[in-house]
């Protein structure tokens, strides 16, 4: 039996990844990033969002093309239903990234992935948004990721993949730790 | 005041294990040499340690070159002051040329290579080594600034023990050897102890019937070396081992500290308001944790496998994942929660009389496997300098030996005229008596 080492192909450019890495190291300046989006009211809890500029590697960036997002409360909150709710987007915000990472990592570990399904829950006592009761907040109370994962691996290396992932995660950090958040306004 | 400087070929800053080990490279290849000491023979080990501490490693790898533990208690570890004890047995062995009580206050180019400046005058060299040690200085997080009048603070280079602190609950940050010893033993004087864990290194302290560092010896994990590894930067910042050295030989992992009642939280993120925030990824680091103690003892047991190492070797064996609870702590009021806060949060070294361009943009030496980026400039003892075994005690007999090949190759390349070179060399056994202070005009 001849043993060949496959490559896995997961569609993520390690290399690239490494580079950046790499080139990133000399010249931290051009590690500073700024993302962002707008916001526009509609009508009762509804906007539109978009996103498409963003600052990075020392200059403006800009996606391939703007995307819209539209967020909206579901009708028992006597809203019209017209999006996900912006809580909703919290966790596909961290499915996104964590999933995104656990690409990157196996590729890098050389492991083929053959499937990759997150289901994601996040407890809230609503008693908090609505003022009911002052010692409940306003958020989460914990959130809760499952992925089912099919690989060419074994399960350690597969959770070590999900391991990998959180601790090199933009969103599994924010929301994990404290953020200073400043909002201003202005009369238009 | 002035002064006519001493001269040596090698200055040798700092008379700890690592210095006189490099002395006694030196006096073997007969190369006159100083070792300048602030304080006494292994002073941080005399005087900058908290009571309790033991070495993490067992009395049998208390080894340096010509020098080795011969006490009744191969598998015990050496306090700090038997740490010092041996040391200084070491100095006096060598005879090795140290100047005590002579704290550096500069080095920076001079004449023929580097004039080291003293409280007692100047030396001038062609080679410097540093050996002042990794752990002179406490690593206090910038979030500190937080921490309201009132609540108590002490790094774990001030602490002594439990008593030096006042009565009330206590933070200890960090879950490092050093956060989880200090954890211990604060909560067994009778304060309640929250510990702030983030990323960390479980390991058991004693695996299949032997201390755990006999078989990352014997399976030459320590012997690894800084090449070999995809990310010796992250190799370097790899923080110690949840080990104690304590004769009993028990586990000090997250899961004891719980059993004693220590409440375990997730790593410190802020401090805001007076109210210490710990982040949500406590579970990630124990998970992370416990996949690495797991790799680590998976690769022990294959080598015991392919070795078949003689005498009795306990059955292969799992630890239970680290249990957090249900629901981790994510915040604690400083001064209502919490009297003192212990910051176990890391070491460096104090190199802050190096006057020389050799740091890099964040203020760490920049250096090849302790060749720093300056002719004739060499550093030891840093974690994980050569080889994983570096910042051990027996890790200095290798880096001295490879060190000490390049700095003799510099030497020659410097000398200027050999016969002059040669006429100040030392024989082997450096004494004292041929070392004299420099001259103070």
């Amino acid at each position: 039996m001849t043993t060949t080492t496959k490559t896995a192909e997961n569609g993520v450019n390690v290399a690239a990844l490494l580079g950046a890495r790499e080139a990133l190291t000399a010249t931290p300046a051009a590690a500073q990033f700024k993302w962002r989006a707008t916001s526009e009211w509609l009508r009762g809890t509804h906007s539109r969002h978009s996103v498409n500029g963003f600052f990075g590697l020392g200059g403006e960036q800009k996606h391939r093309q703007t995307f819209q997002f539209e967020s909206d409360h579901p009708e028992i909150f006597a809203s019209p239903d017209n999006g996900a709710t912006p809580v909703e987007y919290v966790l596909v915000g961290l499915a996104g990234c964590l999933t995104a990472g656990i690409a990157a990592v196996a590729q890098n570990r050389n492991i083929q992935l053959k499937s990759v399904k997150a289901t994601l829950e996040a407890g809230m006592d609503i008693q908090g948004i609505l003022g009911i009761d002052e010692q409940v907040r306003n958020g989460f109370d914990g959130i809760k990721v499952h992925y089912e994962i099919d690989a060419d691996a074994t399960p350690e290396q597969i959770a070590a993949l999900v391991a990998q992932s959180q601790k090199r995660s933009a969103v599994f950090d924010i929301l994990t730790n404290p953020t200073d958040v400043t909002v201003t306004t202005r009369k238009a | 005041m002035s002064s006519k400087p001493a001269r040596a070929d090698v200055v040798i800053i700092g008379a700890g294990h690592n210095g006189l080990a490099m002395s006694h490279e030196l006096g073997r290849r007969g190369i006159h040499h100083v070792v300048l000491e602030r304080g006494e023979v292994a002073n941080a080990w005399r005087t900058e340690r908290w009571d309790s501490l033991r070495l993490l490693t067992p009395n049998w790898m208390c080894r340096l070159p010509g020098h080795s533990y011969q006490g009744s208690d191969p598998d015990g570890y050496l306090r700090a002051g038997e740490v010092a004890d041996f040391v200084c047995d070491y100095a006096r062995r060598l005879a090795a040329p140290v100047l005590t009580h002579t704290p550096v206050t500069r080095v920076a180019a001079g004449e023929g290579g580097y004039r080291v400046s003293t409280s007692h005058g100047d030396w001038l060299c062609r080679a410097v080594v540093l050996a002042s040690g990794a752990f002179s200085k406490p690593i206090i997080p910038r979030i500190a600034e937080g921490v309201p009048p009132g609540v108590a603070q002490v790094s774990a280079h001030d602490y002594r023990n439990p008593q030096q602190l006042c009565a009330g609950a206590v933070l200890v940050v960090g879950g490092s050897a050093t956060g989880v010893q200090l954890a211990q033993e604060i909560q067994r004087s009778g304060r309640q102890v929250t510990i702030a864990v983030g990323e960390h290194v479980r390991m058991p302290r004693v695996y299949r019937g032997r201390d755990i560092q006999w078989w990352m010896f014997a399976a030459g994990l320590l012997d690894q070396r800084i090449e070999q590894l995809d990310d010796p930067a992250r190799a370097r910042r790899v923080p110690s081992p949840q080990l104690a050295g304590t004769p009993e030989r028990a586990a000090l992992d997250l899961n004891a500290l719980r059993a004693e009642g220590i409440e375990v939280v997730g790593r410190l993120a802020g401090i805001r308001d007076g109210k210490a925030q710990f982040s949500g990824s406590l579970r990630n680091v124990c998970a992370l944790a416990d996949l690495k103690m797991n790799r680590l003892l998976d690769a022990i047991d294959l080598w015991i496998e392919q070795n078949e190492p003689a005498g009795e070797v306990g059955p292969a064996e799992r630890h239970a994942p680290t249990d957090v609870g249900a629901s981790p702590r994510l915040g604690l009021t400083l001064g209502h929660d919490v009297r003192t806060v212990v910051w176990a949060t890391g070491f460096r070294p104090d190199l802050s009389w190096l006057d020389l361009p050799v740091f890099d943009a964040k203020g760490a030496l920049k250096h090849d496997r302790g060749v720093v980026d300056a002719p004739g400039l060499y550093v030891l003892g840093l974690p994980y300098l050569r080889r994983r075994k570096s910042s051990f005690m027996h890790g200095a007999e290798d880096d001295v030996r490879e060190l000490g090949v390049h700095l003799a190759a510099h030497l020659q390349r410097t000398a200027r005229r050999v016969t002059s070179a040669a006429s100040r060399c030392l024989p082997i056994d450096c004494s004292n008596d041929e070392i004299t202070r420099p001259h103070t005009a």
